[in-house]
């Protein structure tokens, strides 16, 4: 892998709230490099949007660090930091919320640019506008520049929140639950679109949602990692992680989604399998690995003890003790997948 | 059973936009629907799968209106009543004891300083007729009906919406809605904006109330995997109008509609390969200006001239009992088809060698 833009060693994000410290993060360890694509998924409040957020730079966070280039963000000058914030650009869930509705989209577009001297002239300026609608095909785009937010569709209005982003010619763009409010078949476009840029811009994407299928589509050349309260449980390359789950909360997680076949779906049982349903409250986790109260694998002596540590394990990096024991009795052969997948990438160390 | 219990006949819903403005939402729509089907309104936003489903129990916002058409139940009793025609006491009493909504969005169904227990006292007093429902009576009964949702009564009973989480809430709507024993219950996005593992969990209540009760069911969501989950019957609804309606099998096996098959190829699996998705191109017309002709054509691959001249009818394509009629409002039904083979049911695998 080539060096990493951004990297987080150790991130921990504590709230203080009234009712005590919220540990929404603690210690995550994960990289974005250039061209590639790095997809959290989880459920909510498992810390996704803290971690993107911390990554973005749009927080301190309370321990651990963000490194862009090699560089920690914590240490730099104004200069650099300034560079950091044009070359990582974010995202937000909301189209509707994420535009000022009183501006048209020309303006929205060109006011990183104007603040940033990076043109000179209203036609240079229209000129780059209309370069950036085309680059996330909303065309013609003269039909949209003058447009207001309102007059648009969810999905042309976060196409233009792409496009923002676009202007300063970011290296890594962080997205949090960007297509999460669109229609199915508007999604399918955007992420296209958004592969596409991938592909001809280079550029490395950290991509949040909370939909496993989204996730497979968008990563499948990357890389997918599971957050459960706070830490990652797995991580490795999508085809592995979706095809053959080897965490128990994974697991879970992919027996869950309807697919829409209606002899597949009346199959799908998993949630069964989970002695809890609920997800613990992070002011009060549980001890040992946190997964433990819900687990359909749950050893006591052996799991409510300490956290599992992220380790190597099956081609990913896994936090589970009983597939560990496991893996060391039966040297490497896994608890068999309930799920065909397409398990092209052979080795992965974490 | 042979008639069915909500006979639904060329129904028009049209809201106001100024003082002698209209805009259609809902047009032409045709339905049957028997006693313990499960029927999923799908379609892309705007495309007036709620508002069809508001109109179905008469709970349209002030501006919205049912302009034409009939709505005729079965009630309990076995006597037929036309909602449209129907007064406001009788209209109260129809309404939680024949059928109930599940409203869109749990997390803000709630009154936000109302106790759940409080949400029950006021819907079965409000609605049961002839029986005097006492503070007891109202806690045995709500507790009865949260343990059916597999919640714990003394827990939720005194709490306040905020003190419980999405799926509880989610689930306490579910228990509030067939407080009176509804034959139809129409949910309205049942799964939407919950937690994966949460959304299974309701899929499977609803499944086993279903099996419990025997209601007649009708949700409206977007989420194909969700309607394929649980109806045996869907409608693609889009501009309006059903443009394609079936058993779940016809539909997710063989759509017939250009639209129905965009929907289901946009579908991201999470099971098998990834193959290549095709969105469909477009957007969904605005209301106040419908393409002329099918409404689809600008944004369908098969349209030719003749589909920009008159609206497209619902064709009958497979004759089925109890209203299972597969039908598709398309001319080139016969060239519509899915982009990925479907799967065998036995093993829950491509049939294609992956």
């Amino acid at each position: 892998m080539s060096d990493p833009i951004l990297k987080l060693s150790g991130l921990e994000q504590v709230f203080d709230t009234k009712r005590g410290k919220v540990p929404a993060v603690g210690g995550v360890d994960l990289e974005v490099g250039p061209g590639k694509v790095l997809c959290l998924v989880g459920e909510s409040g498992c810390g996704k949007t803290t971690t993107a957020r911390a990554a973005a730079g749009l927080t301190r966070p309370t321990g651990g660090t963000v490194a862009f280039r090699g560089k920690d963000t914590a240490a730099m000058s104004a200069a650099e930091r300034q560079e950091f914030r044009r070359a990582v650009q974010y995202i937000h869930q909301d189209p509707y919320a994420a535009l000022n509705p009183t501006r048209t989209v020309y303006s929205t577009l060109t006011a990183g640019l104007r603040r940033h001297r990076k043109v000179s002239s209203k036609a240079e300026s229209r000129d780059k506008a209309a370069e950036l609608l085309r680059l996330v095909d909303l065309t013609p785009p003269e039909s949209y520049l003058d447009s207001y937010p309102h007059q648009l569709s969810g999905g042309q209005r976060q196409r233009v929140n792409v496009a923002r982003s676009l202007a300063m010619t970011p290296e890594v763009l962080i997205c949090d639950e960007s297509t999460s409010m669109l229609d199915v078949s508007i999604r399918v476009s955007l992420l296209n679109t958004l592969g596409r840029l991938r592909d001809e811009l280079d550029v490395g994407f950290l991509f949040i949602t909370h939909d496993l299928a989204v996730a497979k589509y968008f990563a499948w050349e990357g890389e997918i990692a599971v957050m459960y309260l706070g830490k990652v449980v797995e991580h490795g390359p999508t085809p592995q992680v979706i095809g053959d789950p080897q965490h128990p909360y994974t697991k879970a997680l992919i027996g869950a989604v309807c697919e829409p076949d209606p002899d597949l779906a009346r199959a799908n049982r998993a949630v069964d399998e989970l002695r809890e349903a609920d997800i613990p409250s992070l002011t009060d986790l549980p001890s040992g690995c946190t997964f433990h109260p819900r687990c359909p694998l749950y050893e006591p002596g052996l799991c409510d003890g300490r956290f599992p540590p992220l380790q190597p394990l099956h081609g990913r990096r896994l936090a589970c003790h009983v597939v560990a024991r496991d893996q060391g009795r039966t040297g490497g052969r896994g608890v068999p997948a309930r799920r065909d997948g397409g398990g092209q990438v052979a080795s992965w160390s974490g | 059973m042979t008639d069915p219990i909500l006979s639904v006949r060329d129904l028009e819903i049209a809201y106001r936009t100024g003082r002698k403005e209209k805009v259609t939402a809902v047009s032409g729509v045709d339905l049957d629907l028997y006693q313990g089907q499960s029927l999923a309104l799908v379609g892309e936003s705007g495309c007036g799968k709620t508002t069809l489903g508001l109109g179905l129990l008469r709970l349209l916002p002030k501006l919205g209106e049912i302009t034409s058409g009939s709505l005729r139940y079965r009630l309990k009793d076995g006597t037929h009543a036309d909602l449209l025609t129907m007064g406001k006491e009788p209209l109260r009493r129809f309404r939680w004891n024949e059928a109930a909504m599940v409203f869109q969005g749990a997390m803000n169904a709630f009154n936000p300083v109302a106790r759940i227990v409080d949400h029950f006292a006021d819907t079965l007093r409000d609605h049961a007729d002839g029986k005097r429902w006492t503070k007891r009576a109202v806690e045995a009964r709500a507790g009865e009906l949260l343990e059916t949702v597999r919640l714990d009564p003394d827990r939720v009973l005194p709490s306040f919406p905020h003190e419980l989480s999405g799926g509880m809430k989610q689930r306490a709507l579910i228990a509030l809605a067939i407080a009176l024993d509804p034959q139809v219950l129409v949910l309205d996005e049942p799964t939407t904006a919950l937690d994966l593992l949460t959304q299974r969990q309701i899929v499977q209540q609803l499944h086993e109330l279903r099996q419990r009760f025997g209601f007649t069911m009708v949700f409206i969501t977007h989420d194909l995997g969700l309607a394929a989950e649980l109806a045996d019957r869907v409608a693609t609804m889009y501009a309006g109008r059903v443009v394609e309606t079936g058993s779940a099998r016809d539909i997710f096996k063989g759509p017939k509609h250009p639209y129905t098959a965009g929907l289901i190829n946009a579908v991201m699996p999470v099971a098998g390969d990834r193959p290549a998705l095709e969105s469909i191109p477009g957007y969904p017309p605005s209301l106040k200006a419908m393409p002329g002709g099918c409404a689809f054509h600008p944004r369908c691959a098969f349209a030719t001239a003749e589909c920009k001249l008159d609206p497209v009818a619902l064709d009958v394509l497979a004759e089925r009992p109890q209203g299972m009629t597969h039908a598709a409002a398309c001319l080139h039904h016969e060239r519509v088809g899915l982009a990925r083979p479907a799967r065998s049911p036995e093993s829950g695998k491509e049939t294609s060698d992956v």
